[in-house]
């Protein structure tokens, strides 16, 4: 998620850069700009919001209005590693949620939310596609496939050094 | 042109992907030059080729020979071997199951899981690479919508030969095709704006039809939603598609670029006057956002709110005009029925169900992938005879369709030929094609408290019998899950259920009891069971599970009660059997995980 170590001026000068193309088009052009606002910023924060809705002339509530509807949109940063877990119906009959629950005891932490130290978050999501290597989950955008609980500290002591 | 005496296809979608498929492409390309073959063989990215379970594939031509889970470091070997010698690899060959392996040698195209499908929709996915407009073009491709424009063909014959051919909406409702175009081709060539869109906003969980599509043959959409705004005199097309799905959005992106170069895409198309362009909006992970109206509200920039029919969006869709919106799979359907004629894909399927269906097989099934099949075909010749039956010798016990709208079918309705009403008899539905297979171990009212779970997310909130009604049917089912439900709680299901089929605005709301409905159908017993004998039969439902350890089979090695974490397992090493404290016990299973000798159980 988010492009990394960016500057805040860097991510805002992109944002702008965004912003420019979209200017004056008003609501149709909101949910583009919106994934493009979040792929540099890797969540939407109010400031974010606030400049958006000034460059598209639609208001803030609309805006936060279509941010807090659709699921892809978050108004929390995410992990550095954002771990999903699929619990599309092919995983899930396949023992998914087991690896969900091995996942919120290792990392200590609940599905939505992010490590102390901001290096994992645990999120769930309804199939990646990838339902031939089911139970899946997805590191950043690595995907593992055909899991047991087992294997979960293993993968997450992986991501851990580096 | 260059002319190679072998081509290896490799499934570049996005569940090969996962595993690697990349890296196996760039292995080849390495490997090929190092054996001096790169003048003889070429290698070619493609779409699915539907054996998902047994990615990441490579099939080679000109002899079809396929092979299973391929890694980077099987390269090599198949370089050197097959392409460079001649022989085959044939430890690569046999299809590999986890557990017990139904061991079935043979070459691709003979295989079960290929005889008895029909690839109609998906004729191109595995064949050619999305990514090069000119092999879909030499699998005939532009040649429905180049017949259309250069002989000017009347748009009303076109819809006509549509509904003659008797195609109905495979995005689940089933309505006829045909008949949707013609409530929008009114007022031709009164300079009406009117749109063209298509649904792939795929988000049943474990279907993924119309990413395969999308992702294997892009250009069949393209020309399909070129053909429809055809009839109807539209101009501007839109593909709603899922953001989840990165790698069918490039390519259709691509695909959509290489169309306007070739002109087919763009002003005056084939010279014929008739102009037609597409641009790709994203969605963001609403589910409800599938529905035909509120589909069009996020194309908009609003929030995905279904609104009430009439008006349908054939008289006032998107941005308040005249709209067709058909899925991925029914526009890939549409060059075929143009090239071959609307009585040979009415010769295909049963009465009222015309031509094939594709579905993703997932779940407890040994050949998890993409299949197509002719209208009619038994669940029971998909799930045992494509499918390969259920892995490690258990029973099944139903396939769920239609996902969180639709159903589960029990053993007893397995030789139901399937088709739209069929389905909707067996008090399930055809929805957009996800097909899963549960065995003996699934429970069936863990099932439905999933898919209400799901709905309770993703319902919209905008009208409250499925605002309200599927979080009390949540509520209740958790109750029923956790052993503290009643019989009058299975009633007060069964009541909600109705309320909400009958008072909810779209179809989100009004099928989303159809997965309780089905299974207080099918599998009464269970939901009983939970109930009165405060028993899960499939051990699945952790309130009525107990762990216990059998002292015929500890060794008393301690292992399980280092790692148990509430320290409720107690006894002596080496000396007295282990056993649970089930008061102080929390059921997280690490003591079974741990345990070498299986002592630990459920029951």
């Amino acid at each position: 998620m988010g492009k990394q170590k960016m500057t805040p001026e860097e991510m805002s000068a992109m944002l702008d850069e965004v912003l420019s193309k979209y200017k004056g088009q008003g609501q149709k052009a909101l949910m583009a700009t919106l994934q493009q606002a979040q792929e540099i910023y890797g969540y939407l924060p109010l400031p974010v919001q606030r400049k958006v809705a000034d460059a598209l002339d639609v208001s803030v509530a609309e805006v936060y209005g279509v941010i807090s509807f659709y699921s892809f949109f978050s108004l929390k940063p995410k992990g550095e590693n954002a771990i999903s877990v699929c619990l599309g119906t092919a995983c899930y009959v396949k023992g998914s949620q087991a690896l969900l629950d091995k996942l919120e005891e290792q990392l200590g932490i609940k599905c939505g939310d992010v490590t102390k130290d901001g290096k994992f978050s645990i999120s769930a999501c309804r199939c990646v596609g990838a339902c031939g290597l089911a139970p899946v989950i997805m590191v950043g955008d690595d995907v593992y496939g055909r899991l047991t609980p087992d294997e979960i500290p293993g993968i997450i002591a992986k991501y851990k050094e580096a | 042109m260059d002319l190679f005496r072998a081509h290896v296809l490799v499934c570049c979608g996005t569940g090969c992907t996962s595993s690697n498929s990349a890296k196996i492409i760039e292995q080849f390309e390495q490997q090929i030059p190092a054996q001096g073959l790169e003048k003889e063989v070429k290698v070619v990215q493609t779409g699915c080729f539907g054996l998902c379970a047994q990615g990441p594939i490579v099939v080679i031509y000109p002899e079809g020979v396929m092979y299973y889970r391929v890694t980077p470091e099987d390269v090599a070997e198949i370089v050197s071997e097959h392409l460079l010698k001649g022989r085959y690899v044939e430890r690569l060959m046999a299809p590999k199951h986890d557990g017990a392996a139904p061991s079935e040698n043979t070459s691709a195209n003979d295989s079960n899981f290929f005889k008895k499908q029909m690839r109609v929709a998906l004729r191109n996915c595995g064949n050619i690479n999305p990514e090069k407009i000119e092999e879909y073009i030499a699998h005939d491709g532009y040649q429905a919508l180049g017949k259309i424009l250069t002989e000017k063909r009347d748009p009303d014959a076109v819809i006509q030969e549509i509904i003659d051919s008797g195609l109905r909406g495979r995005g689940g409702g089933g309505f006829p095709t045909g008949l949707k175009w013609k409530f929008a081709s009114g007022n031709r060539g009164q300079g009406i704006t009117k749109y063209v869109c298509c649904n792939a906003d795929e988000g049943d969980p474990g279907a993924f039809m119309d990413r395969s599509i999308l992702e294997g043959d892009p250009h069949s959409v393209i020309e399909a939603m070129a053909i429809a705004a055809y009839c109807i005199d539209a101009h501007q097309g839109y593909v709603y598609i899922r953001a989840e799905y990165p790698i069918a959005v490039k390519r259709l992106q691509i695909a959509i670029d290489q169309a306007r170069e070739y002109g087919l895409l763009g002003e005056n198309i084939f010279d014929s006057g008739f102009s037609f362009d597409l641009d790709i909006r994203l969605g963001a992970g609403a589910f409800v956002c599938g529905e035909e109206t509120a589909l069009m509200r996020s194309i908009e920039g609003k929030r995905g709110n279904p609104t009430p029919r009439p008006p349908f969006p054939a008289i006032k869709g998107l941005f308040g005009k005249p709209t067709i919106l058909n899925n991925v799979e029914t526009y890939a359907n549409i060059p075929v029925i143009i090239n071959k004629g609307a009585e040979w894909f009415a010769s295909v399927g049963t009465e009222k169900s015309k031509g094939t269906k594709v579905f993703a097989l997932g779940g407890k099934v040994n050949n998890v992938g993409l299949v197509e099949i002719p209208m009619g075909t038994t669940v029971r010749e998909i799930v045992f005879d494509i499918g390969g039956g259920i892995p490690n010798g258990k029973a099944f016990k139903a396939v769920q369709t239609g996902g969180p709208s639709g159903g589960c079918i029990p053993a007893s309705l397995l030789d139901t030929p399937i088709d739209y009403d069929n389905l909707v008899a067996a008090g399930s539905m055809m929805g957009s094609g996800g097909m899963i297979v549960m065995d003996e171990d699934t429970c069936m009212v863990d099932i439905a408290k999933f898919f209400l779970e799901f709905t309770v997310d993703e319902s919209c909130g905008k009208c409250s019998p499925c605002r309200i009604g599927t979080k009390r049917m949540f509520e209740l089912l958790t109750k029923i899950t956790d052993g503290t439900g009643t019989l009058e709680d299975i009633d007060s299901l069964e009541e909600i259920a109705l309320s909400l089929k009958n008072g909810s605005l779209c179809a989100l709301g009004q099928t989303a009891a159809n997965p309780i409905l089905s299974t207080l159908k099918h599998f009464r017993e269970e939901y009983v069971e939970h109930v009165v004998d405060k028993k899960c039969r499939c051990h699945v439902c952790k309130g009525l599970t107990e762990y216990y350890i059998d002292p015929e089979i500890c060794k008393k090695c301690s292992l399980c009660a280092k790692k148990c974490p509430v320290n409720a397992i107690t006894g002596e090493v080496g000396k007295v059997a282990y056993s649970i404290d089930t008061t102080k016990c929390i059921k997280c299973g690490a003591c079974i995980e741990n345990c070498k000798f299986k002592a630990v159980q459920k029951r």
